[in-house]
């Protein structure tokens, strides 16, 4: 149907879709995570009934992502995660640490509780700030180098800050009364720290990598792309004005900094995405180079066409059901 | 120091061998929380309920781990074993990425409403809810072993400059292992899932709960082992035939037959002796090897001399087999005795019950003996006669998987302490809980389940 070329364009153009969905969709929860108060109060209960019902699936689409690019870029897979081998370990035990604690927290004997509250925090953090670094040695092309890890400790802080702001905007939407007016502080505080991690990623990344460079500062592109950056700026401006504001009146807008927030992500994916594309490891290996074979990804293909906008569905099917302020997580 | 292969080895079983245990009781534990529901909504019988409300809580705990434990095994193909998917990545990476999209999406994008969406959708939309979670966990155990029995029995591909690629899908997922594999382990986790559900109740019950619900539960879980045990004994025996024809080295280990021979005992004990190619201390029942493997007393069995430096190592087979199949045996006679004495008595005795408790995760233990028979079976190859484990390792320096592995291990153990711990906590909660009163009547259940006491 497809020849290898197109398929490879295609396979990375569903990684990616699945990175982004993860980012926006995970970001929330493990922002939630990263946020939660230890202190006590009720407001920890509400924060989780919030993700409740979604995180499992949230950190499904972690698995596809890192699925496709198993099975459509096996060499680029096991490229990137040789180099990023320890920090990948310490991600994926905070991620079971958190996953388990969610569980725990609800379920073991009661003076257990606070303990299990501290490893959903501390693994949310973990896992924010291990994604934030792997990202970093990404960008800086898994260089071993002072300049490499000090950019990948200052990546991982700004994720883990755009997890926390793009949570805090979801807590906005989904509480009501004193939590609502601590999320919104949350949300300034880590929307400021956001803000700056975007304009340091965003002037570093072409600093160190001239091709990086060449793409976003040569005549033709420049224009085309320029929107991009603009966009996002005016996004956090938007979303600062609103967050003066809320809560307004009968809730009015609550909705507004989280999907500013899905739309800065949105653009910061592109933006990086732009940078890179067609390597899938940065300056090494193109897509084209490590893609599988065009009659494994075809076959693949079919299912994908048909399952994946099921997947949309019943997501979106499941949103709907739990939509609206949070009420207390019950199993019945 | 240990080498990277086999440190690499030693932390993939144990990862695999942790998660296993969470979807082996999830698979079949979704479809008695499906009957539950189905029974609730047919009956509007309040017991059935209050079944369904303790169980789902055990199955999301269980589900979560084994959610979060699953993920790790999609990193780690790439990491520690590169040349796996570089080898035969264009059969493995379609089969799981349709695990991941057929079963894995379908089990979380429904759990949220089946375990907290009772109050916001209809009954029925619940029901379903509970069915396609089901359906899931089963889809995802298909594509698996559809995999695993490929890297076992492979067929349908061909080899092309030292990389297999796909010819006929059908053949590769419908491979000859493959429909032996599935059942033996679907029948397994319903095992698992009854022995569980039974052992939990009988606690309840010796802790003195005089509820309905421990004693329905109790009745369904050894019905169902009752009826799954012998079928998973003939299943068994079907998956050793096939066995014995497409990895005859593997039954070999099993059996303990060095030499080949004609009439082989059924060796019951035995201490295997790989340097000196031969048994110490058997206990043997002479000839019976020979006839429930080719049905002929006299039949003839390959010995391990025939695969030279190409069969598993004996020792783990050897064990891992008889304890599958001792617990095998047991699981039949405790499940049988248990549901008769509950048929003649409706009610079972103390030291029955004490049995039930202790055998709660025997189902646990007997998976994944299987598993080591099946896996440990299938060295020195990581795919039957196209990739051997040592080709497949990767180059990471032994003192970094040494530290994740250090990692997992304490981790796994502090997650199976306060599982354990937990699950036993929460029948603790519910003993405590009063009977549904006579006050309490259907229609108000139905109409306020706010105002029922958690169960």
């Amino acid at each position: 149907m497809f020849d290898a070329n197109t398929l490879a364009l295609i396979f990375v153009a569903l990684m990616g879709l699945s990175i982004l969905l993860y980012a926006v969709l995970d970001g929330f929860d493990l922002g939630v995570g990263i946020l939660l108060p230890l202190d006590q109060k009720d407001d920890a209960d509400t924060m989780i009934a919030s993700i409740g019902p979604f995180w499992d699936a949230n950190e499904t689409w972690l698995v596809l992502a890192i699925g496709l690019l198993l099975i459509a870029f096996p060499a680029a897979h096991s490229y990137i995660f040789k180099e990023l081998y320890l920090p990948t370990a310490v991600l994926l035990i905070s991620l079971v640490l958190r996953g388990v604690a969610f569980d725990f927290r609800a379920k073991a004997a009661f003076s257990h509780k606070p303990t299990w509250n501290r490893v959903f925090k501390g693994g949310s953090l973990i896992a924010s700030l291990s994604q934030g670094y792997m990202l970093g040695m990404y960008v800086m092309g898994f260089e071993s180098t002072l300049a490499a890890y000090s950019f990948s400790l200052l990546s991982a802080f700004g994720v883990a800050a755009a997890y926390s702001y793009i949570g805090a905007c979801w807590l906005i939407m989904k509480t009501e009364g004193e939590l609502q007016v601590q999320a919104v502080a949350w949300a300034q505080k880590s929307g400021l720290i956001c803000f700056i991690g975007v304009i340091a990623v965003s002037l570093v990344n072409p600093l160190i990598n001239p091709d990086v460079y060449a793409k976003w500062f040569s005549s033709a592109n420049t224009l085309m792309i320029l929107p991009l950056p603009l966009i996002c700026f005016a996004l956090f401006i938007f979303s600062h004005i609103q967050l003066k504001q809320l809560p307004k009146k009968n809730d009015k807008g609550c909705w507004r900094p989280f999907v500013a927030a899905v739309v800065i992500f949105t653009l910061c994916f592109f933006g990086l995405a732009f940078s890179f594309f067609p390597y899938i490891v940065p300056n090494k290996l193109t897509i084209w180079e490590t893609a599988s074979a065009p009659e494994s990804l075809s076959f693949l293909l079919w299912g994908t066409i048909i399952v994946v906008p099921v997947i949309f569905s019943y997501t979106a099917f499941s949103y709907r059901v739990f939509w609206g302020k949070v009420r207390e997580l019950r199993y019945h | 120091m240990l080498e990277t292969l086999m440190l690499s080895r030693i932390q993939f079983a144990a990862n695999i061998s942790f998660h296993i245990l969470f979807p082996t009781i999830t698979i079949a534990l979704s479809w008695f929380l499906f009957y539950f529901k189905l029974r609730f909504d047919q009956t509007s019988d309040p017991v059935w309920m209050r079944a369904y409300r303790f169980w789902v809580k055990i199955f999301a705990l269980t589900f979560a781990i084994g959610v979060v434990t699953g993920i790790t095994m999609s990193f780690q193909f790439g990491t520690n074993w590169p040349k796996f998917m570089e080898t035969v990545g264009n059969i493995a990476g379609p089969l799981l990425g349709y695990e991941v999209l057929t079963a894995f999406f379908l089990e979380a994008g429904f759990l949220g409403i089946m375990l907290f969406g009772m109050n916001r959708v209809s009954a029925r939309v619940h029901t379903l809810a509970t069915f396609i979670v089901a359906i899931g966990t089963s889809l995802s155990a298909f594509w698996i072993l559809a995999l695993n029995s490929w890297m076992q029995t492979p067929q349908g591909h061909e080899m092309r400059d030292g990389v297999a690629f796909p010819v006929d899908w059908l053949a590769i997922i419908f491979n000859p292992s493959f429909p032996y594999r599935l059942s033996h382990m679907l029948v397994a986790s319903g095992l698992t899932a009854a022995f569980l559900v039974a052992g939990i109740s009988a606690y309840r019950l010796l802790k003195g709960d005089d509820k309905k619900a421990p004693k329905l539960t109790l009745k369904i879980a050894l019905t169902v082992a009752a009826v799954l045990a012998p079928v998973q004994i003939f299943l068994g025996d079907m998956h050793g035939l096939n066995t014995l024809e497409h990895q005859p080295q593997k039954i070999a280990a099993m059996e303990g037959v060095w030499h080949t021979e004609k009439g082989a005992p059924l060796l019951l004990f035995a201490i295997p002796d790989e340097e000196q190619k031969t048994n110490h201390f058997e206990v043997a029942i002479p000839k019976m090897a020979s006839f429930i493997l080719t049905h002929d007393l006299n039949g003839e069995i390959k010995g391990l001399n025939e695969f030279e430096g190409n069969h598993p190592p004996v020792a783990p087979v050897f064990f891992a087999f008889r304890i599958m199949v001792g617990l095998g045996m047991l699981m039949f006679t405790i499940s049988w005795l248990s549901r008769f004495v509950l048929w003649r008595k409706e009610e079972l005795p103390p030291w029955l019950l004490k049995s039930l408790v202790a055998m709660s995760f025997s189902g646990w233990v007997a998976t994944l003996a299987g598993w080591y028979v099946t896996e440990i079976g299938r060295q020195p190859w990581l795919v039957t006669g196209i990739l051997t484990i040592k080709d497949a390792a990767t180059d990471i320096a032994p003192a970094n998987v040494g530290i994740t592995l250090a990692f997992y291990l304490v981790l796994y153990v502090v997650i199976m302490v306060a599982y354990l711990h937990t699950i036993f906590t929460m029948a603790g909660r519910a003993i405590e809980i009063e009977e549904i009163s006579i006050d309490e009547q259907v229609k108000t259940l139905v109409n306020m389940p706010n105002k029922i006491v958690e169960e």
